[in-house]
């Protein structure tokens, strides 16, 4: 490794202020602490001389990790639909799979490039390090769109929400929405016929020439986007080619849906990761589970025709849409969720909640999670605000009766 | 009293001593460093050339003019290091080696006699930390006997056999100067029984067990209006020679520990000792840069080791690695068991017995963006990300709720080391109790 380095103190003076590149010095900074450990040291005094290992770029790396099980299945998936679509009865796994990464790629790189170019050019106008919060929204955000969705409006969901929501507020660390469901939320806002619908869940046609044609005018939406269009009673759910989707089908996640969210057994590998590296918060993803299932449970015993939504079993709530995705990716985001111990139980259950309560009591909108999300990241300092004051409370008690104990 | 503290984390450092045996190393000189006594103002008593003994003053507080900063060790006033605006840095004094003491008068009023001897500077009085006001009563006095920081030599282990009696006389004349307790806060090591007149605690937990401030936080905790006084046992035990000799003692050990020390052993010298008398032959003789640290890892102060000077408290000097000529590829993403940390992000970790990290940051600063990492290190009912975040804020009314006098940059030491973001929490925590202080006295 020695040469890349040797190179790296080569070129280093380029980027450096009075150099021909430093406009890029920022890039320059991000690449070298990329592929280097800074050499910074601890200050000499009123400060600790080692520290722990643990830095955001290995959090982030390991958030990324944790959600390449969903991004691979997605790929399988978005292919398996399709070959659904086109009427297919085998499906080749490696055509499946280069179809997939055909779908997913450009969009991938629309996000990073669109998303990164902001980061860097912000980075280098405040002086600062560039940070790797990116990373990890910039793989979020194709994966919680729709397969279908135009590059451009990509582009677009994601630099407004980069620059509105991230960097207005002070960069990585001072949003108070996730960045990515503020891209997703933006999309379904701006561009709701794009967005939501029959057809926009699975690829429809061949990609560079790959994959099979599919029959004109097929739709397919959702299972939940079924259940809530459904008058009365739903029935059983159906998929591309008519057959009812079975349970198991839907925890494995060969289902329509945004492009990562569809698997159930993904997310939960990807939590395990989380849990595993104490990277994700269990207070919250437990909570999620806890409020989604006792919502789901109230709706549940309650149901009427009006809601054919809320003939959904609480349990089958995390099978279909993004609701398991939400509560182990979104609502775990460390910055834009409630900070303290007590807090994190009360945000995540009322994520929970308040997701069914969209799913099942407002026809509009047949996925909830993503504004219950946001809804919540919203509230998130207000509970803690409300969990600080009970420390400050016991505080001004004791206080209180350390004056009255006084002569 | 039986204190059982659970949170926190004692770091598995390489370099520890195996015994207590010490060997003296007389120093060339001994330095005074007045920016280890925050809240005293020094006003120059000496200058270059002057002849001194051992307990003589060097410096007095300019607000408490009774209160003083004196030689360790006789000799004459070798330098006097100023700073920009004349800041006095140092004071340096040639040990002549003779040894000779001034005696005090023990029948004076013991105040005066704590100020004049120097002992009174070893005092720190929350809030603020700092050495206390003249003129105060605290609530209460807290003495700790332990040191629960990395590497360090317990501190009962640095008295001697037969000092239970010579610590109640201290004591004894220590109840004059509060209405409340003395509490005297002990570790599992501890072996001179009860001493009369304290209120004695049996503290167990892993670090930051020791630290005075979270015995306060977890016994009486300090609320606004309040003041206690803090103090080591060491130092109590010097009260206590003091009023019975009537010579101030500075002698001291010396814990020589780290890494990058060849053989960790105890050295006995005088605070204050110059570092190459200290450092001796202890240093590894190896190529890489090395960062040699008056005090533990987690709150100490760099110096030289060619013209560095033991800073307060005086009780152990820590070599590591610099860690500034390293290359590290992808450092994020190595897995090695030999990185300490406490995340189970690294899994291996517990693989390591024990560990030689160096000073480096381990990674880029960044604003604080994983929760909770502060408070599973923090003994006390302190919210530290919020209090931070008020002291960032220079918000007054909410550092003053969130405890901000019960704090000292030192309990905070465990929650910058495991600082995903790398924040400098104790300097953070000291310029916010700097802050409050010229705003509110």
């Amino acid at each position: 490794m020695k040469p890349l380095r040797n190179f790296l103190d080569r070129i280093k003076p380029t980027f450096q202020p009075g150099g021909r590149l430093s406009a890029f010095g920022s890039v320059y900074e991000g690449m070298e602490s990329f592929l280097y450990n800074p050499r910074t040291t601890s200050a000499p005094a009123c400060a600790v001389h080692v520290h722990d290992c643990m830095d955001s770029k290995r959090a982030m790396i390991i958030v990324v990790l944790a959600l390449m099980p969903c991004f691979f299945f997605g790929m399988y998936n978005t292919g398996y639909q399709h070959w659904l679509a086109c009427g297919a009865t085998t499906f080749p796994f490696f055509d499946l799979m280069i179809y997939g990464l055909l779908a997913i790629l450009p969009r991938v790189a629309v996000t990073y490039i669109v998303g990164l170019g902001i980061e860097f050019a912000v980075a280098q106008m405040r002086h600062e390090e560039i940070q790797e919060g990116f990373l990890v929204t910039g793989i979020l955000i194709p994966m919680i769109c729709p397969v279908e969705t135009p590059l451009w409006m990509l582009a677009v969901a994601t630099a407004f929400s980069v620059i509105f929501v991230k960097e207005v507020f002070g960069g990585t660390g001072y949003n108070i929405f996730n960045v990515a469901l503020v891209a997703r939320a933006f999309l379904f806002f701006a561009y709701p016929a794009h967005m939501s619908g029959d057809a926009v869940f699975v690829a429809s046609d061949p990609i560079f020439g790959f994959g099979p044609e599919a029959a004109d005018g097929f739709t397919c939406a959702t299972p939940l986007g079924q259940i809530a269009a459904s008058i009365g009673v739903p029935g059983a759910v159906t998929g591309i080619n008519g057959l009812a989707i079975s349970r198991w089908d839907a925890f494995i996640g060969l289902i329509p849906g945004s492009f990562g969210e569809t698997s159930l057994a993904c997310v939960i590998i990807g939590a395990i990761i989380l849990l595993l590296t104490g990277i994700g918060s269990w207070r919250i993803m437990l909570s999620v589970v806890a409020g989604t299932l006792l919502m789901g449970w109230i709706a549940n015993e309650f149901a009427v025709p009006t809601y054919p939504a809320s003939y959904i079993k609480p349990l089958d709530q995390f099978l279909y849409g993004g609701l398991a995705f939400a509560a182990v990716f979104m609502a775990t985001d460390p910055v834009t969720a409630s900070r303290t111990n007590t807090g994190k139980f009360i945000y995540g259950f009322l994520i929970g909640v308040v997701a069914v309560l969209i799913r099942t009591y407002n026809n509009g909108y047949p996925e909830g999670a993503m504004l219950a999300v946001l809804l919540m990241n919203a509230l998130a300092s207000l509970i803690d605000w409300v969990v600080v004051r009970s420390n400050i409370s016991r505080r001004k008690a004791r206080l209180k009766s350390s004056c009255a104990a006084k002569p | 009293m039986k204190l059982k503290i659970n949170k926190g984390l004692n770091l598995r450092l390489a370099g520890a001593l195996s015994g207590y045996d010490a060997c003296h190393a007389e120093p060339a000189s001994c330095a005074v460093v007045p920016d280890d006594f925050p809240g005293f103002t020094p006003k120059l008593l000496v200058k270059e050339g002057d002849v001194v003994m051992a307990g003589s003053a060097l410096m007095y507080d300019k607000f408490s003019p009774e209160v003083c900063l004196v030689s360790p060790v006789s000799g004459t006033i070798k330098a006097v290091e100023r700073g920009e605006r004349r800041k006095i840095l140092r004071v340096v004094v040639e040990n002549d080696k003779r040894h000779e003491s001034l005696t005090f008068d023990t029948k004076a009023p013991l105040a005066e006699l704590l100020g004049k001897s120097g002992f009174f500077t070893m005092f720190r009085r929350r809030p603020y930390d700092i050495v206390p006001p003249s003129g105060q009563r605290p609530r209460d006095i807290f003495v700790t006997a332990m040191d629960t920081a990395p590497l360090a030599m317990p501190l009962s282990a640095r008295l001697p056999g037969d000092a239970a009696a010579t610590l109640a006389g201290a004591v004894r004349a220590l109840t004059s100067l509060t209405d409340g307790k003395i509490y005297l806060c002990v570790g599992g090591e501890w072996s001179y029984g009860d001493i009369p007149g304290t209120e004695t605690v049996h503290v167990s937990g892993p670090h930051p067990a020791g630290n005075v401030g979270i015995q306060i936080a977890n016994i009486a905790p300090i609320s606004k209006g309040e003041n206690v006084w803090t103090l080591d046992v060491v130092t109590l035990y010097r009260i206590g020679r003091l009023l019975k000799t009537g010579h101030a003692d500075f002698s001291t050990l010396v814990a020589v520990v780290g890494s990058e020390v060849a053989k960790p052993g105890v050295i006995s010298t005088y605070m204050g000792a110059d570092m190459p008398s200290v450092l001796g032959k202890f240093v590894k003789d190896t190529p890489c840069h090395k960062r040699v640290i008056s005090g533990n890892v987690l709150t100490g102060t760099v110096v030289s080791p060619a013209d560095g000077y033991l800073r307060f408290p005086y009780r152990q000097v820590t070599v590591i690695a610099e860690g500034d000529d390293v290359d590290e590829f992808m450092g994020w993403a190595n897995l090695s068991p030999a990185k300490i940390s406490i995340s189970r992000a690294l899994p291996f970790h517990g693989l390591h017995r024990f560990f030689s990290p160096d000073a480096r940051l381990q990674g880029g600063r960044r604003a604080m963006i994983m929760s909770g990492e502060y408070d599973k290190v923090m003994p006390a009912d302190i919210m530290v990300e919020y209090l931070i975040k008020a002291i960032l804020g220079r918000n007054i009314d909410d550092m003053e709720a969130l405890g901000i006098y019960e704090a000292a940059p030192e309990d905070f030491a465990l929650c910058e080391f495991v600082d995903t973001s790398k924040l400098p929490i104790q300097q953070i925590v000291r310029d916010g109790l700097d802050f409050l202080r010229k705003e509110l006295e």
